[in-house]
């Protein structure tokens, strides 16, 4: 077996090396090289590596990568958000050089943040979970570090194309077509380690998140292969044509835009919420059949929403009104799933005063029920007339990014680096608390102004004189965004201050360290002992 | 395979198709009888670690 990888190891290196000198232009020179170094090192280490001394337990070294790689980038996206936040504020940012135009940064935003900070996220947790609820080690050897370093090459070649221009125009599916093959090929990996791990559980029953999880996987890899389908120019340079065309396009690429909240940021995050919750709460799941039905239901409604982002365009009205149909039947789902996640607190919900870590696991929930409510609302063709193509969209989108997807996630990292590296508790947990009320203030200061921002743009856009003239002209729409964007940038600000303060005290954790302070979680007799 | 014969399917068996697979689900969620197991796995991520 290490062998047979070794060698594929050597095949690649010696691929690449051959695409390095052929490449026909630059970026793919650049990439080649990548490739080379990955490869390179690869075979370098599977043929020195000696057996592993144990092999039993669990793998828990790529999760303990996992967690540092997901706060390296998580500080990294939110510092590019901040970055072109200020350029909409103040366009002189931009510095008129094409590598730090927004045009430019905003993808490496957007992949930043989603696959780079929240894929790290998926691939940790669900490392994690599979192998805590299967009690099984997780499968594959080695293969779980390809899954790792494999996704930070994917990393690497997308945000570095997008600063050297190379994209192929699809919104979160901008790298071009080699950088989309090498993912199929490191995903397909990861299916086959988190089925095989299932394959070796010692629990008859698949655990809940376990479900999510696979969903996660078999429906990202389907997305991405059928929105990616592209022809290149030459099998040397950089740039290819999609092979879908027209409205066609326009659908497909929201079928998979759409998902890619659905499964990507929603059905992965829900395997978070199903494992972590409970942990941390000390609770069972409050309804296991709930779930059930919470996850079959999520699966078969959401593969139909996209269309709704394509309201009021080419597609054909009947495909738009069942985008909204099924956006709307995804209330049901959503609200299932958070009431779930809520009431798992029962018996505990003393808990969120002592422990903040589960406050912000709880906030996150709560946000998940705010923005699965809003986003239902915004499908409805009447109000998506108003909040389509305003700031009321990107305000939506950071409810859910900010307030549930990245604290859950913080959440899952607070709980994970103690227990991984074997800590007694997190170095302080008035940190903790100090990053959860000033990304809370960050995150309400960002939706707040975009809401406000939104409607007031979608309204203006609208207004009529009373010659039936358009009110208001562009430039003067653009012009009473202002302030909203100052506020904006402001809870960007914060947010990203909030991770700076969450990655030092992890940092401190790792380390081993404790910062003394009253331990919030210790029985309130023990804390005033400790206090006098 | 025209565009109305995929539409006529789509709209009368594959309707049909997956309510029967959603109400499949209801059943098995809701099966007296699984009540045992799924309190077990409600508890599966409180074990020692």
């Amino acid at each position: 077996m290490n062998l047979l990888s070794g060698l594929l190891l050597v095949l690649g290196a010696i691929g690449s090396l051959l695409l390095a000198f052929a490449a026909s232009d630059k970026v793919m020179t650049f990439h080649a090289v990548l490739l080379l170094a990955f490869f390179a090192i690869g075979a370098y280490l599977v043929f020195r590596r000696k057996p592993a001394a144990s092999i039993a337990g669990y793998q828990d070294d790529v999760i303990r990568a996992g967690a540092i790689a997901s706060i390296f980038w998580g500080v990294v996206g939110f510092l590019v958000g901040l970055v072109i936040a200020l350029q909409l504020a103040w366009p002189a940012l931009n510095f008129d050089l094409p590598w730090t135009n927004f045009g430019r940064l905003r993808p490496l935003h957007t992949s930043a943040v989603i696959f780079a900070f929240g894929g790290n996220i998926l691939l940790m947790t669900s490392f994690h979970v599979v192998q805590r609820t299967c009690q099984a080690r997780l499968a594959g050897g080695w293969a779980g570090w390809f899954v790792f370093w494999g996704y930070q090459l994917f990393i690497l070649m997308a945000a570095t194309g997008y600063l050297l221009g190379v994209t192929q125009g699809k919104e979160y599916a901008e790298p071009e077509w080699y950088v989309d093959l090498w993912l199929t090929i490191v995903w397909v990996v990861y299916l086959l380690v988190f089925l095989g791990t299932l394959w070796k559980r010692k629990e008859p029953h698949i655990y809940v998140a376990n479900w999510f999880y696979l969903a996660f996987i078999v429906t990202v890899a389907m997305l991405h292969l059928v929105n990616n389908a592209a022809i290149p120019l030459s099998l040397t340079g950089t740039r290819s044509y999609v092979v879908w065309a027209g409205v066609q396009d326009a659908l497909t690429q929201w079928w998979y835009g759409h998902n890619a909240v659905g499964f990507f940021l929603t059905a992965g995050f829900l395997a978070i919420m199903y494992y972590y919750v409970p942990k941390r709460a000390e609770r069972p799941v409050y309804s296991y059949r709930l779930s059930i039905v919470h996850f079959w239901s999520l699966i078969f409604l959401y593969i139909w929403a996209g269309p709704h982002h394509l309201h009021y365009t080419a597609l054909p009205e009947w495909a738009q009104t069942l985008g909204m149909t099924f956006s709307v039947m995804l209330w049901m789902p959503s609200w299932g799933g958070m009431v779930n996640g809520l009431l798992t607190l029962s018996g505990a919900w003393d808990k969120l005063r002592t422990d903040p870590v589960l406050r912000m696991m709880v906030v996150s929930v709560a946000f998940y029920g705010m923005s699965t409510f809003e986003g239902p609302l915004m499908s409805i063709k009447a109000v998506n007339a108003l909040s389509h193509y305003t700031d009321w969209t990107i305000g939506h989108v950071h409810s859910g990014a900010l307030g549930w997807v990245a604290f859950v996630s913080f959440g899952a990292l607070y709980y994970i680096v103690p227990v991984l590296w074997q800590r007694q508790r997190l170095y302080s947990n008035r940190l903790v608390s100090v990053h959860f009320w000033i990304a809370t203030l960050g995150i309400v200061l960002y939706i707040t102004a975009m809401w406000v921002s939104g409607i007031l743009q979608g309204l203006m856009w609208r207004a009529y004189d009373q010659l039936g003239f358009l009110e208001y002209s562009f430039g003067e729409t653009v012009e009473a965004m202002h302030p909203f964007y100052l506020i904006r940038a402001l809870g960007g600000l914060l947010f990203v201050l909030g991770s700076l303060i969450m990655a030092y005290n992890l940092w401190r954790t790792m380390r081993g360290d404790l910062r003394e302070e009253v331990d919030p979680m210790a029985t309130p007799a023990a804390a005033a002992a400790a206090a006098s | 395979m025209t565009y109305e014969t995929v539409s006529a399917f789509a709209q009368t068996y594959g309707l049909v198709y997956l309510f029967v697979l959603f109400i499949g689900v209801l059943v098995y969620a809701l099966w007296p009888s699984n009540r045992e197991r799924f309190e077990r796995a409600a508890r599966m991520p409180l074990q020692e670690d």
